[in-house]
């Protein structure tokens, strides 16, 4: 799924409620998680150059999770710990996003390389 | 565009606008939204504002900061602004992003949020 | 090769020696367990398994291609799934439910080595079958176990959460919890999904959170009581928390935490006494 415009990040929160439903996931885990997704799909957009969001199914039934990863080709993330922190931004936000998208998963990973522009991987489970 | 030539439904009444969001606005359509209901405010005069967003099933940061600079400016046009009808996951969502929307009065239904605007009734302690 | 002997056909042709067979092993192997399944209830759960295992094999593959997954096995997986449900009631534990079916291994060596013996190649060809049928089974069958105990315990954490953390409407739009005991990360997260969906239930104007009964007031718990209230105001009502007792106030401040914005009471009668007046009910005394 590709991310360019502000319409990509609507799709892609509505893919990764449907990837919650079909494992499911509690109504405040989707909200959770579908929020997460956006504010790193939006990153992607605004800071990222564009980019691509894929999600996933993964573990044994009944226990199963969802994970989205989401690359853009981007100038990368300098410093990723002050990104993460609260507060942090170079745009004009709050800079609540990557801290906040970490907070609501279950698993949050980043890399980040002005080469290769960010991977974020977000995982999260049913309840 | 598309999207934005399908507005946000907005009423005045006796003085009040209300804006009901359906659910999954991308990013321009909540700011297409702002400059409505900042038109809205002028055009009526209206001395209170309730957006009830019991539809919305998502609250990111970037329509947060929305939705408290839409309170924000009807504010400073006269008009009281309450948000009405989150639900209980966006808000611990919200909560959770560090987003309590502070100077942001709520309330749990639209016709609560009426009546307070109507009676002048203060919400906050 | 309609006249070969394999384990599909002895297990086709000989059901009623092999299960004997099995039945002996069971209890010559202690694996029985009489005072928990009962002699009866194993016969007939072995019989059970056995038949669906006659009933799959004709269908499905029992050499290199065997899988359990297959739609032919459907039979057996229902016939494990029953008894998984049985022995998990019963309190039978991982290692037993493996032996149980494990004990099959050994009739079935003995009427391969009576009827083939004299041919080790298709000997060893089928002894490998059956050990790796019987494993994938017996494999299977512990992992339901343990998936259906997973189920219990689950169920079981659910509902005592549920206990710890009733939400009662006490008042036209008032709603409150008592909290008790310890408060960590996931019971606070319950409590404050109880009670927003309470809120929401009730329509309630205003949310008592009574720490009466909360043995220590530290960093982490007052924080989840900062973001409930949070949580509880963006929904459009108001937090009370009461219940602070001398010695929480002196901790409280002692650690240096702040509970701005927040409406704290010392009891929960007085907690009452400000929510009657925020909905504007008149409360008289005596």
């Amino acid at each position: 799924m590709t991310l360019k415009t502000p319409s990509d990040v609507a799709f892609a929160r509505q893919a990764a409620a449907r990837a919650m439903g079909a494992i499911g996931a509690s109504a405040i885990k989707t909200t959770k998680f579908v929020t997460a997704v956006s504010e790193i799909a939006r990153n992607a957009v605004i800071y990222g150059r564009g980019g691509v969001i894929s999600f996933t199914q993964t573990g044994p039934s009944g226990r199963q999770s969802v994970i989205a990863v989401c690359t853009d080709r981007g100038p990368g993330i300098e410093d990723i710990s002050a990104a993460i922190a609260d507060g942090y931004s170079t745009g004009k936000s709050l800079g609540l996003g990557l801290g906040g998208a970490k907070r609501l998963v279950d698993r949050f990973e980043i890399t980040s390389s002005s080469r290769q522009g960010t991977k974020v991987t977000l995982e999260c489970g049913p309840r | 565009m598309l999207e934005s030539a399908n507005p946000v439904p907005m009423m005045t009444i006796n003085g009040c606008v209300i804006v009901a969001i359906r659910d999954d606005l991308d990013d321009q359509e909540i700011v297409s939204l702002q400059d409505q209901l900042v038109e809205e405010v002028a055009k009526r005069a209206a001395h209170g504002v309730v957006i009830d967003i019991s539809a919305l099933e998502i609250v990111d940061t970037f329509a947060g900061r929305m939705l408290a600079a839409m309170a924000q400016m009807a504010r400073v046009m006269n008009a009281r602004t309450i948000i009405v009808g989150m639900r209980p996951a966006v808000a611990m969502t919200l909560v959770e992003l560090g987003m309590t929307l502070d100077g942001v009065e709520t309330a749990l239904n639209a016709d609560r949020a009426v009546n307070a605007i109507v009676s002048g009734r203060s919400n906050t302690p | 090769m309609p006249n070969e002997v394999t384990i599909s056909s002895i297990i086709i042709n000989d059901y009623e020696r092999v299960l004997t067979e099995w039945l002996k092993v069971q209890s010559a192997e202690g694996v029985k367990r009489t005072d928990l399944v009962s002699g009866k209830e194993s016969e007939q759960q072995s019989r059970d398994l056995l038949s669906a295992m006659a009933k799959a094999m004709p269908k499905e593959a029992t050499d290199d291609n065997l899988d359990l997954a297959e739609p032919g096995w459907e039979p057996v997986r229902d016939a494990l799934e029953t008894i998984a449900e049985n022995r998990t009631q019963r309190g039978v534990s991982t290692t037993e439910m493996g032996w149980f079916i494990g004990a099959l291994k050994q009739p079935l060596f003995k009427i391969l080595q009576g009827e083939i013996g004299e041919k080790p190649r298709i000997l060893m060809r089928e002894i490998w079958n059956v050990t790796r049928l019987i494993d994938q089974i017996s494999l299977h069958a512990i992992e339901t176990l343990v998936s259906k105990r997973e189920a219990i315990i689950e169920r079981q954490r659910a509902e005592m959460t549920e206990v710890a953390a009733p939400v009662v409407k006490i008042w036209d739009s008032i709603v409150t919890v008592p909290l008790i005991g310890t408060l960590d990360s996931f019971r606070a997260q319950t409590v404050m999904e109880n009670l927003l969906d309470a809120i929401v239930q009730w329509e309630a104007e205003v949310a008592i959170i009574d720490i009466t009964g909360v043995s220590t007031v530290d960093t982490m718990v007052a924080q989840h009581l900062l973001k409930t209230a949070a949580a509880v105001r963006l929904m459009g009502a108001e937090c009370v928390i009461c219940g602070i007792s001398p010695k929480i106030a002196q901790t409280v401040v002692n650690l240096g935490v702040e509970l701005p914005n927040i409406v704290t009471r010392v009891d929960l009668e007085s907690g009452l006494a400000y929510a009657f007046e925020r909905v504007g009910v008149i409360a008289g005394r005596g």
